[in-house]
């Protein structure tokens, strides 16, 4: 059984380091504090208006980032791929470099800009003498989705660009000698065409938004706590495990049922 | 909708490259313009301006009375089939051929009785549910074709249409352009091809390109028959292009032989090159006789290609396939009618 010494270390090192501890989550989610094995905790956290809230946050959140991703990054891609500018080659490079740059980074940078004692409101006190600048959205909802739509529009460029790079330049220009004009030529062949590059990009940055703590935590917005932020301040600030574990296990749920859904998508388009 | 296309000194140049240089041409209303040439002569260019891909650095370029040269390529109104089809892979056959209608906001209800018009011309009626990826490569040019047809352009781009076809395909498709030439006899054609047969069946005129310039236009007979340079003789047709010397009127000398030959106004003592087509070099002793010895023979089935050197050139002869071809190195001649070789005018220098 050759195959069988070659499968098995790899299955046995999954099983002990990713699947255990997993597995340990959901079991802690089920054991209440008070002893036993029950879906008390359940009851508990769905019960409680902390986490009702935390979840509309993070999916109103996921999902309004995504569609800002989706958005600018197919607007961004098409510059990139259709527009011949000086330096075009070097941008697209960049794109692969800002794919390896920590999350929190971004928020620091936003930061820097529009925080509290940041550059823009900076300008305006010094300008104006007073006390506080007007932008301070950056501790709010808003803050938040726009560090995650700056941070993740890359993640769609990506898969935008290579696909817009297997489009056949003939295919447009015959489209455009047809009479169709830039935006017929967008809307009716390279949208289609990107689909499926689209769909894999936008699932991409949904999970991850549902899942994103770095920035939410960097931001320093008080109001805004999602899924992640929760589990973190049951787990870490109450120390109430089985619920910071049932949150998580929701957590999980909503992400691997947000994939399951995408690969159903995606085959049923033929991708 | 009748309408010719006319270049006006068009120039084209990337950074300091010259591509096309200067051209002047003109397509009458209803005629198949073939621009032949190798690649890198400018043909595909000259195309490319006509459709609006390429802005000219300097001239004019008109469609029927249009001066479209600053037009952008969606207002220009013309057809194009290209050489890898470019059909669009996500839409049916028949959204293909719709595509233009649409997009030229055709009436929506006649939008299918055209397409299944374009469709029927194009013997494709039957595959208008079948995705691009379901079609062959010569039923996706059909389809192209259909395409570029049913926005019922005056004028039709065919950039190598048939270059990805095999061979047996391509004759095919040859004869069934040139029945849609006759049944829409009032669409100009530009035909660009490095492919002399194609340029031959369809043209009715030809213009041959080379490095970027014009060399040579006419009717096929003309360019086949009566050549002006040695360029358009050997890339229209195969040719001898034999160096000689004018020897009064009506006769050159060609190594150490007389031959007789239309000189034209060609002044005694001038070198020139005179032109035979292989095919009209026949074996043995004739008028024009030239002898020498035989340095290869090659078989084609139908045919033999000899080559013969005579006087330290190669000469050319194709003829019916012989049951005794040659051995190499036999001594052997050649004739041909004073009438089947024409001096080249372009050629023609003083001695």
């Amino acid at each position: 059984m050759p195959a069988l010494v070659w499968v098995l270390p790899p299955v046995v090192l999954l099983g002990v380091f990713f699947l255990y501890p997993l597995f340990l989550v959901v079991r802690q989610s089920v054991q209440p504090d008070t002893g036993g094995t029950s879906l008390q905790p359940y009851a508990d956290v769905f019960a409680s208006e902390a986490f009702r809230e935390a979840l509309g946050t993070t999916v109103w959140l996921a999902l309004g980032a995504t569609i800002g991703c989706l958005v600018l990054g197919f607007a961004l891609a098409l510059v990139i791929a259709f527009v011949p500018f000086p330096g075009g080659k070097a941008v697209a490079k960049f794109i692969d470099v800002f794919l390896s740059f920590p999350s929190f980074l971004i928020t620091l940078a936003l930061l820097f800009i529009y925080g509290t004692k940041g550059m823009a409101n900076g300008v305006w006190t010094d300008a104006t003498g007073a006390a506080d600048g007007p932008f301070q959205f950056l501790t709010t909802p808003w803050g938040v989705l726009l560090a995650e739509i700056t941070y993740f529009t890359p993640f769609v460029m990506r898969p935008l660009l290579a696909a817009f790079s297997q489009i056949d330049t003939a295919q447009l220009e015959v489209a455009a000698s047809l009479g169709a004009g830039p935006g017929r030529i967008v809307r009716r062949v390279i949208l289609p065409e990107a689909l499926p590059a689209l769909a894999a990009g936008g699932s991409l940055v949904l999970v991850m938004c549902l899942n994103e703590f770095g920035i939410v935590l960097f931001t320093g917005a008080k109001g805004v706590t999602t899924l992640p932020m929760l589990v973190y301040s049951e787990a870490m600030l109450e120390s109430d495990y089985p619920a910071a574990c049932v949150v998580a296990v929701v957590n999980i749920a909503i992400s691997v049922g947000l994939y399951g859904l995408y690969r159903v998508v995606s085959r049923r388009a033929g991708a | 909708m009748s309408s010719g296309i006319r270049f006006d000194r068009v120039s084209v140049a990337y950074g300091r490259h010259t591509v096309l240089d200067a051209l002047d041409l003109t397509v009458e209303p209803g005629e198949v313009m073939a621009l032949l040439g190798p690649s890198g002569s400018g043909k595909t260019t000259a195309l490319r301006a006509v459709a609006g891909f390429v802005r000219p650095a300097s001239g004019r370029v008109f469609i029927g009375e249009r001066d479209v040269t600053g037009l952008p390529p969606h207002r220009r109104g013309v057809g194009m089939v290209v050489q890898q089809y470019a059909l669009f892979p996500h839409m049916r056959v028949e959204d293909n051929v719709a595509f233009g209608m649409k997009a030229q906001k055709v009436a929506k209800a006649e939008i299918p009785g055209r397409v299944a018009e374009a469709l029927e011309m194009t013997g494709m009626a039957s595959y208008a549910k079948r995705f691009p990826r379901e079609l062959s490569g010569g039923q996706q040019q059909r389809v192209a074709i259909a395409r570029a047809l049913a926005i019922r352009p005056g004028v039709l781009l065919l950039d190598e249409p048939l270059s990805a076809l095999d061979a047996q395909l391509r004759s095919g498709m040859l004869a069934e352009l040139a029945r849609l030439h006759r049944e829409l006899p009032d669409v100009s054609i530009l035909y660009v091809t490095h492919d002399q047969v194609e340029a031959l069946t369809l043209a009715d005129q030809i213009a041959v390109m080379d490095r970027a310039r014009l060399q040579d236009c006419g009717t096929p007979q003309e360019l086949y028959r009566t050549p002006r340079t040695e360029f358009t003789a050997s890339f229209v047709g195969n040719a001898n292009l034999l160096a000689v010397t004018v020897r009064g009127t009506g006769a050159v000398s060609f190594a150490d032989a007389e031959l007789k030959a239309d000189t034209g106004d060609a002044v005694s003592g001038a070198t020139a090159t005179l032109c035979v087509r292989p095919h009209l070099v026949g074996l043995g002793d004739g008028p024009n006789a030239l002898t020498g010895r035989v340095a290869e023979v090659q078989w084609r089935g139908a045919t033999h290609r000899l080559y013969v050197e005579v006087g330290g050139e190669r000469v050319k002869a194709d003829v019916r396939e012989l049951r005794k071809p040659p051995a190499l190195g036999d001594e052997i001649t050649l004739h041909f009618a004073p009438e089947d070789a024409v001096l080249l005018a372009g050629g023609v220098t003083d001695g």
